[in-house]
Protein backbone atom coordinates (compact mmCIF):
# COMPACT_ATOMS: atom_id res chain seq x y z
CA UNK A 1 0.00 0.00 0.00
CA UNK A 2 2.76 2.42 0.99
CA UNK A 3 4.60 1.63 -2.23
CA UNK A 4 1.42 2.14 -4.21
CA UNK A 5 0.74 5.56 -2.67
CA UNK A 6 4.36 6.57 -3.11
CA UNK A 7 4.16 5.56 -6.76
CA UNK A 8 0.98 7.64 -7.24
CA UNK A 9 2.54 10.70 -5.62
CA UNK A 10 5.58 10.47 -7.89
CA UNK A 11 3.48 9.91 -10.99
CA UNK A 12 1.05 12.80 -10.50
CA UNK A 13 1.84 16.50 -11.04
CA UNK A 14 2.50 18.93 -8.20
CA UNK A 15 -0.12 21.33 -6.79
CA UNK A 16 1.67 24.18 -8.58
CA UNK A 17 1.11 22.42 -11.91
CA UNK A 18 -2.57 21.95 -11.07
CA UNK A 19 -2.97 25.66 -10.29
CA UNK A 20 -1.15 26.56 -13.52
CA UNK A 21 -3.41 24.26 -15.55
CA UNK A 22 -6.50 25.79 -13.89
CA UNK A 23 -5.22 29.30 -14.72
CA UNK A 24 -4.71 28.30 -18.37
CA UNK A 25 -8.22 26.79 -18.42
CA UNK A 26 -9.62 30.08 -17.08
CA UNK A 27 -7.73 32.09 -19.70
CA UNK A 28 -8.88 29.78 -22.52
CA UNK A 29 -12.49 30.17 -21.36
CA UNK A 30 -12.08 33.95 -21.39
CA UNK A 31 -10.59 33.75 -24.91
CA UNK A 32 -13.53 31.58 -26.06
CA UNK A 33 -16.05 34.14 -24.84
CA UNK A 34 -14.02 37.05 -26.24
CA UNK A 35 -13.84 35.56 -29.76
CA UNK A 36 -17.58 34.85 -29.57
CA UNK A 37 -18.18 38.63 -29.45
CA UNK A 38 -15.52 39.55 -32.07
CA UNK A 39 -16.97 40.20 -35.51
CA UNK A 40 -13.51 39.92 -37.12
CA UNK A 41 -13.17 36.20 -36.34
CA UNK A 42 -16.69 35.22 -37.52
CA UNK A 43 -15.40 33.32 -40.61
CA UNK A 44 -13.22 31.06 -38.45
CA UNK A 45 -15.36 31.08 -35.32
CA UNK A 46 -16.45 27.42 -35.45
CA UNK A 47 -12.97 25.84 -35.94
CA UNK A 48 -11.47 28.31 -33.46
CA UNK A 49 -14.00 27.53 -30.71
CA UNK A 50 -13.77 23.77 -31.34
CA UNK A 51 -9.95 23.96 -31.10
CA UNK A 52 -10.09 25.92 -27.83
CA UNK A 53 -12.67 23.50 -26.42
CA UNK A 54 -10.54 20.49 -27.46
CA UNK A 55 -7.50 22.08 -25.79
CA UNK A 56 -9.42 22.53 -22.51
CA UNK A 57 -10.80 18.99 -22.76
CA UNK A 58 -7.30 17.55 -23.27
CA UNK A 59 -5.84 19.53 -20.37
CA UNK A 60 -8.48 18.38 -17.88
CA UNK A 61 -8.27 14.74 -19.01
CA UNK A 62 -4.46 14.76 -19.22
CA UNK A 63 -3.60 16.61 -16.01
CA UNK A 64 -6.59 16.53 -13.64
CA UNK A 65 -7.64 12.97 -14.57
CA UNK A 66 -3.94 11.97 -14.80
CA UNK A 67 -4.43 10.18 -18.12
CA UNK A 68 -1.08 11.57 -19.28
CA UNK A 69 0.69 9.88 -16.39
CA UNK A 70 -1.37 6.74 -15.69
CA UNK A 71 -1.53 3.32 -17.34
CA UNK A 72 -2.18 3.00 -21.07
CA UNK A 73 -5.08 0.69 -20.24
CA UNK A 74 -7.04 3.63 -18.76
CA UNK A 75 -6.24 5.64 -21.89
CA UNK A 76 -7.58 2.84 -24.10
CA UNK A 77 -10.75 2.51 -21.99
CA UNK A 78 -11.44 6.23 -22.42
CA UNK A 79 -10.13 7.07 -25.89
CA UNK A 80 -11.65 3.97 -27.57
CA UNK A 81 -15.31 4.79 -26.76
CA UNK A 82 -14.62 8.51 -27.25
CA UNK A 83 -13.38 7.91 -30.82
CA UNK A 84 -16.40 5.69 -31.55
CA UNK A 85 -18.75 8.36 -30.13
CA UNK A 86 -17.14 11.11 -32.24
CA UNK A 87 -17.24 8.91 -35.38
CA UNK A 88 -20.94 8.17 -34.81
CA UNK A 89 -21.63 11.87 -34.25
CA UNK A 90 -19.90 12.86 -37.50
CA UNK A 91 -21.73 10.08 -39.40
CA UNK A 92 -25.08 11.22 -37.97
CA UNK A 93 -24.36 14.83 -38.97
CA UNK A 94 -23.80 13.66 -42.58
CA UNK A 95 -26.82 11.33 -42.57
CA UNK A 96 -29.08 14.12 -41.31
CA UNK A 97 -27.76 16.64 -43.80
CA UNK A 98 -26.08 18.95 -41.27
CA UNK A 99 -22.75 18.30 -43.07
CA UNK A 100 -22.59 17.81 -46.84
CA UNK A 101 -19.77 16.46 -49.02
CA UNK B 1 -15.25 -6.30 7.35
CA UNK B 2 -15.14 -3.04 9.32
CA UNK B 3 -16.14 0.40 7.94
CA UNK B 4 -12.48 1.40 7.73
CA UNK B 5 -11.72 -1.71 5.72
CA UNK B 6 -14.40 -0.76 3.21
CA UNK B 7 -12.92 2.73 2.82
CA UNK B 8 -9.42 1.36 2.21
CA UNK B 9 -10.43 -1.55 0.00
CA UNK B 10 -8.03 -1.77 -2.94
CA UNK B 11 -8.38 -4.86 -5.11
CA UNK B 12 -5.89 -5.27 -7.94
CA UNK B 13 -6.83 -7.03 -11.15
CA UNK B 14 -4.62 -9.38 -13.19
CA UNK B 15 -3.19 -6.27 -14.88
CA UNK B 16 -1.80 -5.10 -11.53
CA UNK B 17 -4.04 -2.05 -11.71
CA UNK B 18 -6.79 -1.26 -9.17
CA UNK B 19 -10.02 -2.93 -10.29
CA UNK B 20 -12.22 -0.04 -9.15
CA UNK B 21 -10.21 2.44 -11.18
CA UNK B 22 -10.43 0.23 -14.28
CA UNK B 23 -14.17 -0.02 -13.70
CA UNK B 24 -14.51 3.76 -13.36
CA UNK B 25 -12.61 4.38 -16.63
CA UNK B 26 -14.83 1.79 -18.39
CA UNK B 27 -17.89 3.58 -16.97
CA UNK B 28 -16.56 6.94 -18.17
CA UNK B 29 -16.04 5.39 -21.62
CA UNK B 30 -19.68 4.31 -21.67
CA UNK B 31 -20.69 7.80 -20.56
CA UNK B 32 -18.91 9.20 -23.63
CA UNK B 33 -21.35 7.18 -25.74
CA UNK B 34 -24.35 8.40 -23.71
CA UNK B 35 -23.43 12.08 -23.96
CA UNK B 36 -22.39 11.60 -27.60
CA UNK B 37 -25.91 10.43 -28.43
CA UNK B 38 -27.51 13.36 -26.58
CA UNK B 39 -25.14 15.89 -28.17
CA UNK B 40 -25.80 14.58 -31.66
CA UNK B 41 -29.56 14.77 -31.02
CA UNK B 42 -29.16 18.43 -30.03
CA UNK B 43 -26.98 19.20 -33.07
CA UNK B 44 -29.29 17.47 -35.57
CA UNK B 45 -32.33 19.38 -34.21
CA UNK B 46 -30.37 22.64 -34.01
CA UNK B 47 -32.06 25.45 -35.98
CA UNK B 48 -35.07 23.27 -36.85
CA UNK B 49 -37.58 24.65 -34.34
CA UNK B 50 -40.60 26.06 -36.17
CA UNK B 51 -41.93 27.98 -33.16
CA UNK B 52 -40.10 30.07 -30.54
CA UNK B 53 -38.59 30.85 -28.22
CA UNK B 54 -35.29 30.32 -30.04
CA UNK B 55 -31.82 29.86 -28.48
CA UNK B 56 -30.56 33.33 -29.47
CA UNK B 57 -33.49 34.90 -27.58
CA UNK B 58 -32.80 33.03 -24.34
CA UNK B 59 -29.16 32.02 -23.89
CA UNK B 60 -27.31 34.32 -21.48
CA UNK B 61 -23.60 33.97 -22.35
CA UNK B 62 -22.14 36.16 -19.53
CA UNK B 63 -24.16 34.31 -16.88
CA UNK B 64 -23.29 30.84 -18.15
CA UNK B 65 -19.61 31.86 -18.49
CA UNK B 66 -19.52 32.52 -14.75
CA UNK B 67 -21.07 29.13 -13.89
CA UNK B 68 -18.70 27.44 -16.35
CA UNK B 69 -15.75 29.10 -14.62
CA UNK B 70 -17.09 27.91 -11.24
CA UNK B 71 -17.26 24.30 -12.50
CA UNK B 72 -13.73 24.53 -13.96
CA UNK B 73 -12.37 25.78 -10.64
CA UNK B 74 -14.20 22.98 -8.81
CA UNK B 75 -12.00 20.58 -10.81
CA UNK B 76 -8.91 22.33 -9.43
CA UNK B 77 -10.25 21.91 -5.90
CA UNK B 78 -10.91 18.23 -6.56
CA UNK B 79 -7.29 17.54 -7.54
CA UNK B 80 -6.09 19.56 -4.55
CA UNK B 81 -8.34 17.40 -2.31
CA UNK B 82 -6.85 14.23 -3.81
CA UNK B 83 -3.32 15.59 -3.43
CA UNK B 84 -3.97 16.46 0.23
CA UNK B 85 -5.44 13.00 1.01
CA UNK B 86 -2.53 11.27 -0.77
CA UNK B 87 0.00 13.06 1.44
CA UNK B 88 -2.10 12.39 4.56
CA UNK B 89 -3.22 15.99 5.11
CA UNK B 90 -6.80 15.10 5.98
CA UNK B 91 -7.69 18.60 7.23
CA UNK B 92 -7.08 20.19 3.83
CA UNK B 93 -8.44 17.09 2.12
CA UNK B 94 -11.77 17.71 3.80
CA UNK B 95 -11.66 21.46 3.10
CA UNK B 96 -11.05 20.96 -0.64
CA UNK B 97 -13.68 18.20 -0.85
CA UNK B 98 -16.25 20.52 0.75
CA UNK B 99 -15.24 23.43 -1.50
CA UNK B 100 -15.59 21.20 -4.58
CA UNK B 101 -19.09 20.20 -3.48
CA UNK B 102 -20.01 23.84 -2.74
CA UNK B 103 -18.81 24.98 -6.19
CA UNK B 104 -20.80 22.11 -7.70
CA UNK B 105 -23.87 23.34 -5.86
CA UNK B 106 -23.28 26.89 -7.13
CA UNK B 107 -23.18 25.50 -10.67
CA UNK B 108 -26.41 23.57 -10.04
CA UNK B 109 -28.01 26.73 -8.60
CA UNK B 110 -27.12 28.53 -11.83
CA UNK B 111 -28.68 25.74 -13.86
CA UNK B 112 -31.88 25.82 -11.78
CA UNK B 113 -32.05 29.61 -12.27
CA UNK B 114 -31.49 29.22 -16.03
CA UNK B 115 -34.13 26.49 -16.38
CA UNK B 116 -36.65 28.51 -14.35
CA UNK B 117 -35.99 31.60 -16.48
CA UNK B 118 -36.45 29.59 -19.70
CA UNK B 119 -39.74 28.11 -18.46
CA UNK B 120 -41.00 31.60 -17.56
CA UNK B 121 -40.08 32.69 -21.10
CA UNK B 122 -42.24 29.88 -22.47
CA UNK B 123 -39.62 27.20 -23.23
CA UNK B 124 -40.45 23.72 -21.94
CA UNK B 125 -39.59 20.16 -23.01
CA UNK B 126 -42.66 20.16 -25.28
CA UNK B 127 -42.42 23.67 -26.75
CA UNK B 128 -40.11 22.97 -29.70
CA UNK B 129 -37.12 20.87 -30.80
CA UNK B 130 -34.69 23.26 -29.10
CA UNK B 131 -36.54 22.96 -25.76
CA UNK B 132 -36.71 19.16 -25.90
CA UNK B 133 -33.08 18.58 -26.87
CA UNK B 134 -31.70 21.39 -24.66
CA UNK B 135 -33.44 20.30 -21.46
CA UNK B 136 -32.63 16.63 -22.12
CA UNK B 137 -28.92 17.30 -22.68
CA UNK B 138 -28.27 19.89 -19.98
CA UNK B 139 -30.68 18.14 -17.58
CA UNK B 140 -28.77 14.86 -17.94
CA UNK B 141 -25.54 16.72 -17.25
CA UNK B 142 -27.12 18.43 -14.24
CA UNK B 143 -28.25 15.04 -12.89
CA UNK B 144 -24.64 13.86 -13.17
CA UNK B 145 -23.42 16.96 -11.29
CA UNK B 146 -26.03 16.28 -8.58
CA UNK B 147 -24.76 12.70 -8.16
CA UNK B 148 -21.20 14.08 -8.00
CA UNK B 149 -22.12 16.61 -5.29
CA UNK B 150 -23.79 13.88 -3.19
CA UNK B 151 -20.71 11.66 -3.67
CA UNK B 152 -18.34 14.46 -2.60
CA UNK B 153 -20.43 15.35 0.43
CA UNK B 154 -20.45 11.66 1.40
CA UNK B 155 -16.65 11.63 1.25
CA UNK B 156 -16.50 14.87 3.25
CA UNK B 157 -18.69 13.43 6.01
CA UNK B 158 -16.64 10.21 5.97
CA UNK B 159 -13.64 12.47 6.59
CA UNK B 160 -15.41 14.31 9.40
CA UNK B 161 -16.13 10.97 11.08
CA UNK B 162 -12.51 9.90 10.65
CA UNK B 163 -13.26 7.18 8.11
CA UNK B 164 -11.30 8.78 5.27
CA UNK B 165 -7.57 8.23 5.61
CA UNK B 166 -4.43 8.43 3.49
CA UNK B 167 -4.90 4.74 2.70
CA UNK B 168 -8.27 5.51 1.09
CA UNK B 169 -6.82 7.95 -1.46
CA UNK B 170 -7.98 5.66 -4.27
CA UNK B 171 -11.59 6.19 -3.14
CA UNK B 172 -11.14 9.96 -3.49
CA UNK B 173 -9.33 9.51 -6.82
CA UNK B 174 -12.25 7.54 -8.27
CA UNK B 175 -14.74 10.20 -7.16
CA UNK B 176 -12.38 12.76 -8.72
CA UNK B 177 -12.37 10.91 -12.06
CA UNK B 178 -16.16 11.12 -12.13
CA UNK B 179 -16.14 14.80 -11.18
CA UNK B 180 -13.56 15.75 -13.82
CA UNK B 181 -15.53 13.85 -16.45
CA UNK B 182 -18.62 15.89 -15.57
CA UNK B 183 -16.41 18.96 -16.03
CA UNK B 184 -15.08 17.92 -19.47
CA UNK B 185 -18.61 17.18 -20.65
CA UNK B 186 -19.56 20.74 -19.71
CA UNK B 187 -16.52 22.11 -21.56
CA UNK B 188 -17.98 20.54 -24.72
CA UNK B 189 -21.57 21.60 -23.98
CA UNK B 190 -20.57 25.20 -23.23
CA UNK B 191 -19.02 25.48 -26.69
CA UNK B 192 -21.65 23.57 -28.67
CA UNK B 193 -24.80 24.90 -27.00
CA UNK B 194 -23.89 28.42 -25.96
CA UNK B 195 -20.98 29.75 -28.02
CA UNK B 196 -22.03 28.11 -31.31
CA UNK B 197 -25.69 29.01 -30.81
Amino acid sequence: MAQSNEHVQHAHPSNGTYVLVAAVLGVLTAVEVAVFYLEAVRPVLVPLLLTLSAAKFTMVVGFFMHLRFDSKLYRALFVGPLVVAIAVMIAMLFINGVFRL
Amino acid sequence: MSQTDVATLEVHSATGLPSRKILMWAFIGSECMLFGSLIITYLVYRGKSIVGPYPEELLNIPFITVTTFVLLMSSLMMVLALSAVQRGDMKWGKVWLLMTAVFGMVFLGGQVYEFTHFVHEGLTLQTNLFGGSFFLLTGTHGAHVTVGVIWLLSLFFMGVRGRLTQASAETVEIAGLYWHFVDVVWIVLFTLIYLLS
